[in-house]
């Protein structure tokens, strides 16, 4: 295993005072791993909280700041954070409007925002929990734990960010984020999986010509195994995916997401091929992001996430927006 | 049974759950996302400092200190999991110096319960429950029945298509692999017997 890493079990200590040393916009609590505006708690905003396992950087600590997340709280690699951190993390960004969780549909980060949730409400918090759940890949939610949440996040954190940074209270901004969960579909493809590092090896192993299609975030396998093919086709059959079960029409936010270890180079290829196919559907692509936003380790493959947009929507895409992984406008 | 008896278990289970720590990472690598024993070694070793930290005087202190550590430091599902499981424990054996053999399996029900609810899962959607479950009607008998049929119940996952979990995702392609949460759970329930 190659990792440009110190020592296994000190990776997200080490990323997490990198990111303290790159960003001083933020405040990290290293040893209490969680990430807040360095500015504090605005008062009478909506605080925005997630988290989640690390090793999808960006996501979610890189999205902490202006018109994003208030506090991100990272776990163990690929593992959810603990609700002491959520806990923690609620209190310090209440600005006495109340704070919005927002909990990719993955078990554990559920159950540990849950028992979050519940202690914060136990001590008079004011805390309402949005869920998403945007993988078109996971089928059969009744014999799975559901759909996973993927590139949706970033859709949900920026826009309900917007929102509650325009001074919406917490019904509204929680409603906006169900909103842009709902339009929301992902699916992703992989060539290669990641290694987490306390693993040492790939999370699984593909041949030379294999890809692995609907992948998730965390290196665990996808749907279905098949033959590798031309960015053209891997595009379709993405985008098909997400017609079949939420067809495009109008204006499309449309992101091509890296899981990690795909050059930039390939993801403008498959942006190409993603713009094409929607112009043939008679969609349109208004607003795209091309680039490493919700990723996978070292997993090399991409992911596609795509949200209908109306006019609300695209202002609140296009609020302005101020973090170490995301800004415009400001 | 007394508060040693239950160190003796916790001790046990942190030492084997060490041992076993890359089995349980590679079970879990076929089918989830390989860290349930990288993540159930880094709880139980906090648990085992916890313990030495404040020496506990009853059972209850055991499992619960057990319960609240892991919830607090493992993270995942299994976190949550675990924790409620002991945590149950700890309040149902109550505030006594000593726990009978029904008491526990009492307890041992009511963790079940508990656990199941919290989850949300059910026997045969292929994860710790299907260890737990029939270890809890093992131990209407015995510790050494309960182990056993927690190590049964841990095998017969190996044939389910998981509906819970991180393996679900993965629909038929999980079947031919070992549960790695029931395999823990058995790891549990059998150390009971050597403590």
């Amino acid at each position: 295993m190659k990792k440009l890493i110190n020592a296994v079990g000190d990776v997200v200590p080490d990323t997490l005072r990198g990111m303290a040393a790159a960003h001083p916009s933020l405040r990290v609590d290293v040893e209490n791993r969680i990430v807040l505006r360095a500015s504090g708690p605005t008062p009478g905003k909506v605080g925005l909280v997630s988290g989640g396992g690390s090793g999808h950087e960006p996501l979610h600590a890189g999205f902490v700041g202006y018109g994003m997340l208030d506090a991100a709280c990272p776990g163990e690699v690929f593992t959810s954070p603990v609700p002491d951190q959520m806990i923690e993390a609620t209190k310090a960004v209440d600005g006495g409007a109340g704070v919005l969780h927002i909990v990719k549909n993955y078990t554990g980060d559920v159950l540990n925002f849950e028992m979050a949730a519940e202690l914060c409400a136990e001590e008079g918090a004011r805390v309402v929990s949005v869920l998403v759940d945007d993988d078109v890949a996971v089928q059969d939610s009744t014999y799975t734990a559901g759909r996973r949440g993927t590139g949706a996040t970033l859709f949900v954190e920026k826009m309900a960010g917007a929102l509650a940074e325009q001074g919406a209270p917490l019904e509204a901004v929680a409603a906006m984020a169900r909103t842009v969960d709902d339009r929301s579909r992902s699916f992703g493809v992989a060539f290669s999986a990641g290694t987490v590092p306390a693993a040492g090896k790939p999370t699984f192993d593909l041949g030379p010509t294999e890809i692995e299609l609907g992948i998730g975030i965390h290196g665990e396998p996808g749907r279905s195994r098949e033959r590798f093919r031309e960015a053209r086709d891997l595009v379709r059959l993405a985008m098909d995916a997400i017609d079949a079960d939420l067809p495009f029409s109008g204006d499309v936010l449309v992101m091509v997401n890296g899981m990690g270890a795909t050059p930039l180079m390939e993801l403008y290829v498959a942006y190409g091929e993603a713009d094409a196919y929607l112009r043939e559907k008679g969609a349109t692509a208004t607003r795209c992001l091309v680039g490493n936003y919700v990723t996978s380790l070292d997993m090399a493959g991409f992911s596609i996430t795509t949200c209908l947009l109306d006019a609300e929507l695209t202002s609140l895409w296009d609020h302005p927006v101020e973090t170490p992984g995301l800004r415009w406008g400001r | 049974m007394d508060t040693a008896f239950f160190l003796r278990w916790i001790t046990i289970v942190t030492e084997r759950v060490r041992a076993d720590r890359d089995h349980l990472t590679d079970l879990d690598r076929a089918i989830g996302d390989a860290d349930h024993g990288a993540n159930l070694d880094r709880g139980f070793t906090a648990v085992e400092e916890a313990l030495a930290a404040k020496p506990p005087e009853t059972p209850a202190d055991v499992l619960t200190t057990t319960g609240t550590t892991l919830i607090r430091r493992v993270g995942g599902a299994s976190g949550p999991l675990y924790g409620t499981l002991f945590r149950t424990l700890g309040r149902s054996v109550g505030d006594v110096a000593e726990v009978s053999h029904e008491a526990l399996a009492e307890a041992f029900a009511q963790a079940l319960a508990a656990v199941m609810k919290l989850g949300s899962a059910q026997e045969g959607d292929k994860t710790m429950i299907d260890a737990l479950a029939p270890a809890v009607q093992g131990m209407r008998t015995s510790l050494d029945a309960a182990a056993q049929a927690a190590g049964d119940g841990a095998r017969a996952t190996t044939a389910m298509r998981a509906r819970k979990g991180r393996a679900s995702y993965l629909g038929e392609r999980s079947i031919g692999h070992q549960d790695p949460g029931a395999t823990s759970m058995a790891l549990v329930v059998d150390a009971l017997r050597a403590a």
